[in-house]
């Protein structure tokens, strides 16, 4: 499968999506910088990476998601391009509209730093294909406004439609209704705060990020 | 033409920097302080050909995320 991972002016996990893409798709992504304004064709997935997009300035995401690139991404998703964005890119995606809500401070104010336990919440997702629903697995979380807000109709409306991805299973920042991971209505775009690309081999304390990975390559194949 | 953009989160969010401003005027020893709630003030120096509309289309686009927060917008009278 042929990935591609955006890169912002302070990005700072991409070259980490970029060693587990390589590791589970066994092809190196195509680094895309902020600037362009076209994307390479053929892909089977766009990762924006975590990390302080231009020093978080604004708001976190906020001027990522106005860069050209993020303009061809957003007419990606539209297509049906899987998109997959992790922590600042979560943040991105929901400053880009592709996703509804916020990410605010953390409610306790400190940045939050450490492995988590998520309830993987459905398994009817390319991005969840890989994993059990009700299931338990342990990512880790390295966040300052990772506190996700939506207003209550907008929240029963993503829990109605079945797109909580992932949820924490204790409280960790604050976020509404303890969510960790969210998907759009078409199911091709997941923005989440936790870092799977950092739980690919056994010398990261586990492997549970690598089976999103994996479930998403057989669910696209 | 001087534009002040005034940002404020909406009523309803909640505003864990503001509680924290709160907390520290608290333990300097003003009493009273019931709530506080953080916002960004923008000073824009615009062309003054620039149009209402396109004022509101920066606050929506880019400066607000109306999502979590409101904006105002006040116009700095020009000098007599």
């Amino acid at each position: 499968m042929k990935t591609a991972v955006i890169v912002f002016p302070g990005s700072n996990c991409d070259r980490d999506i970029a060693v587990a893409l390589e590791s589970v798709t066994g092809r190196k992504p195509e680094m895309v910088w902020h600037g362009e304004s076209e994307l390479p064709s053929g892909l089977g997935l766009i990762a924006l990476p975590g990390g302080f997009s231009y020093g978080d300035y604004l708001r976190c995401g906020a001027i990522a998601a106005r860069s050209p690139v993020v303009k061809a991404v957003v007419e990606a998703a539209g297509r049906g391009v899987p998109v997959l964005g992790i922590c600042n890119g979560f943040q991105i995606l929901t400053e880009t509209g592709l996703l509804p809500g916020a990410l605010m401070r953390n409610a306790g104010l400190n940045f939050v730093c450490r492995d988590v336990p998520l309830t993987v919440e459905t398994s009817q997702s390319i991005f969840t294909a890989g994993y059990d629903a009700g299931e338990s697995i342990v990512i880790p979380v390295a966040h300052h406004d990772g506190n996700y807000f939506a207003d209550a109709a907008t929240l029963d409306e993503i829990e109605g439609e079945g797109r909580v991805a992932f949820r924490y299973a204790a409280e960790v920042n604050g976020s509404s209704r303890r969510i960790a991971g969210l998907l759009n209505k078409a199911g091709n775009v997941l923005g989440m705060m936790p870092h799977p690309e950092r739980r690919i081999e056994a010398a990261h304390g586990g492997t549970d990020g690598r089976r999103l990975f994996e479930g998403l390559l057989e669910a696209v194949a | 033409m001087k534009l002040r953009i005034i940002v404020t989160l909406k009523n309803g969010v909640l505003d864990p920097q503001g509680k924290a401003i709160q907390h520290a005027l608290g333990g300097l020893g003003f009493e009273g302080v019931d709530d506080v709630r953080a916002g960004k003030i923008f000073e824009l120096d615009v062309a003054d050909s620039t149009s209402d509309a396109a004022i509101d289309e920066m606050c929506r686009k880019l400066l607000a995320n109306t999502v979590i927060e409101n904006y105002r917008i006040e116009r700095q009278s020009p000098p007599a």
